[in-house]
């Protein structure tokens, strides 16, 4: 028995420092440096030196060169393509940086056991949904009301709020459903007799978890998470596995649909700025195939690092799933805390306390 | 179980500290920058003068009115430049002043206006000093903490002492250059007075630097 629980300790610290890792991916490198020096108040390394200071200045640097590539274009077709470029590498770079979701959907995909192709959806769907907003704030503001700086920031500030506050709420309603489940199985596990049924029906359950998209095809569209978590808690600590609806499913845009709209409202001000130049360069159609360009990059580094969290936390799945009920337990409790981290994202975008791309005006 | 959960509240608080500072710069500025000295030979302000980069001074004054199109005046230009300024207040004005190692205050800028030139916005304003300063060491540093603005020196003749005493010498630093990364440590009151995680761009400051005997 103490064996076991040794070994437990190591396994559950082990897959804890795999998903710390790709948790610290979420936002950066320079975290690591965050993660090693406990002390926020000493300043951290130069940061032209580390990987992070490397990004910033590769962001800026394509950065740059749009609003020169933008008056190219006005004259030249042939630097159209190299705006495309350009807008692609800075889509690429700066999708690294705050503001893209990539922390709010990798969190998500994790507490709701999600798929890496349904990570890649939803990384997509936002980013497009992303350039849209952008397109249509300064293409209506702008171009067709011929709205002020200030009447744009102001309109992309209520944006701002009501996406964040979507978070915010797509958090809590996600912690409200995990730290249920949670409980419920720590109670289970707590109660000697249904020890070894919890493990039966979570070993099970992430068997299913892992191939779900083969047979999840009855319910999922009444299904939106919402019902998905109430399930969940009705069937933790019961000796039978869940019913294949209620877990991660293919075409259930419903359920992604908030973290898609959660995500992708607010548009990036970088596409902002793009746009209202080319706008002024009387080539508005530049800009907006740049910043769907743009999207498309953003989109290829979310999607990469939203597969890198769901493989790590898959496999952190089977290393449970091999395990007793602690195991399950432990997978419960990433859960609780991805879901604890999309709620903690929501209130400190919506406190202001992370860094957001606003503007100085 | 509970090291595990703790340990992801840990990641979770690093993820937060470090996502503060991973923005990159949507604003570029550069500098031009003029300490004022009053006749007793003591520092009275600082006068900035900032150009934004072409993207930035576009939006900016996107559906602004002008009497003659892409042309604007000081007067059509004012309420934007009282939007920047309330809004600067917010950051401090990007501009940290130490005497001696210790915080100096500066006011709110009396003066203040937006020119239009090639495109591009200058915003002019100066900072009083709380109190005329007069020391031996006076440093003054401007960056963004958050990074989203990214100041830069202008190329020729970045700073200037307006009626500064004839002994005192002047040092400028541009981000990356000795001095501006670590100057000799900074003072603990300074740091203390930023939110934790938020002196990222404290490396990527330009340093003014004058020393007097």
């Amino acid at each position: 028995m103490s064996v076991t629980t040794l070994a437990g300790g190591r396994k559950a610290t082990f897959l804890f420092l795999l998903l710390a890792a790709s948790a610290l991916l979420l936002l950066g490198t320079d975290a690591f440096a965050q993660f090693g020096v406990p002390r926020p108040q000493a300043p951290p390394p130069p940061a032209p030196d580390g990987i992070a200071g490397w990004l910033i200045a590769k962001q800026a640097e394509f950065y740059r060169m749009l609003s020169g590539t933008i008056r190219a274009a006005k004259t030249d077709g042939s630097a159209v393509w190299l705006l495309m470029g350009i807008s692609f590498a800075y889509g690429v770079f700066h999708a690294a940086g705050p503001g893209h979701g990539k922390a709010v959907i990798s969190s998500y995909l994790v507490a709701n056991e999600e798929t890496w192709k349904r990570g890649i959806t939803l990384s997509f769907a936002s980013a497009l949904l992303q350039a849209l907003v952008a397109v249509a704030v300064v293409g209506i503001a702008a171009a067709l009301l011929g709205a002020t700086a200030g009447t744009m920031n102001r309109a992309v500030w209520w944006i701002e709020i009501v996406s964040y506050a979507l978070i915010a709420a797509m958090g809590a309603r996600l912690l409200w459903v995990k730290g249920g489940a949670f409980l419920r199985e720590w109670a289970a596990m707590r109660a000697p007799k249904s020890v070894g049924a919890a493990a039966t029906a979570h070993g099970h359950h992430h068997h299913h978890g892992h191939d779900h998209h083969h047979h999840a095809h009855d319910r999922h569209h009444d299904h939106a998470h919402d019902h998905h978590g109430r399930d969940h808690d009705d069937h933790s600590g019961h000796s039978h596995g869940p019913t294949p609806d209620q877990l991660a499913g293919p075409g259930g845009w419903t359920r992604g649909l908030t973290a898609i709209v959660a995500v992708g409202l607010r548009p990036c001000s970088g596409a902002i700025l793009v746009l209202v130049f080319a706008l002024a360069q009387g080539i508005f159609w530049a800009g907006v195939a740049a910043t769907f360009v743009m999207g498309l990059g953003t989109a290829i580094t979310v999607a990469a690092i939203a597969t890198l969290t769901v493989t790590a936390t898959a496999f952190a799945g089977r290393l449970a799933a091999t395990r007793t009920g602690y195991g399950s337990l432990t997978l419960r409790g990433i859960e609780v805390a991805a879901a604890a981290l999309v709620l903690c994202f929501g209130v400190a975008l919506l406190a202001g306390y992370m860094a957001s791309e606003r503007l100085i005006m | 179980m509970t090291r595990v959960l703790r340990c992801l509240a840990l990641a979770a608080l690093a993820l937060v500290v470090a996502g503060k500072a991973q923005a990159h710069p949507h604003v570029w500025v550069t500098m031009k920058s003029e300490l004022v000295y009053g006749p007793d030979g003591s520092a009275t302000g600082v006068r900035h003068a900032w150009t934004f980069d072409d993207m930035f001074s576009t939006f900016a004054t996107q559906g602004l009115a002008a009497k003659e199109k892409g042309k604007f005046t000081r007067e059509e230009l004012a309420p934007l430049a009282e939007v920047n300024i309330s809004s600067l207040k917010d950051f401090d004005y990007f501009t940290f002043a130490r005497t001696n190692g210790k915080k100096a205050e500066l006011n709110a800028p009396a003066d203040y206006y937006l020119e239009f030139t090639d495109g591009l916005l200058t915003l002019r304003f100066t900072l009083p000093f709380k109190a005329p300063v007069k020391a031996q060491s006076l440093d003054i540093e401007v960056y963004d903490g958050t990074y989203m603005v990214d100041f830069s020196f202008a190329e020729k003749e970045p700073v200037q002492l307006v009626g500064a005493p004839q002994a005192c010498k002047l040092a400028v630093a541009r981000p990356g250059e000795a001095g501006a990364a670590a100057p000799g440590k900074p003072g603990e009151a300074f740091f203390n007075s930023l939110a934790p995680g938020s002196n990222f761009g404290a490396q990527f400051s330009n340093k003014i630097s004058v020393k007097c005997p």
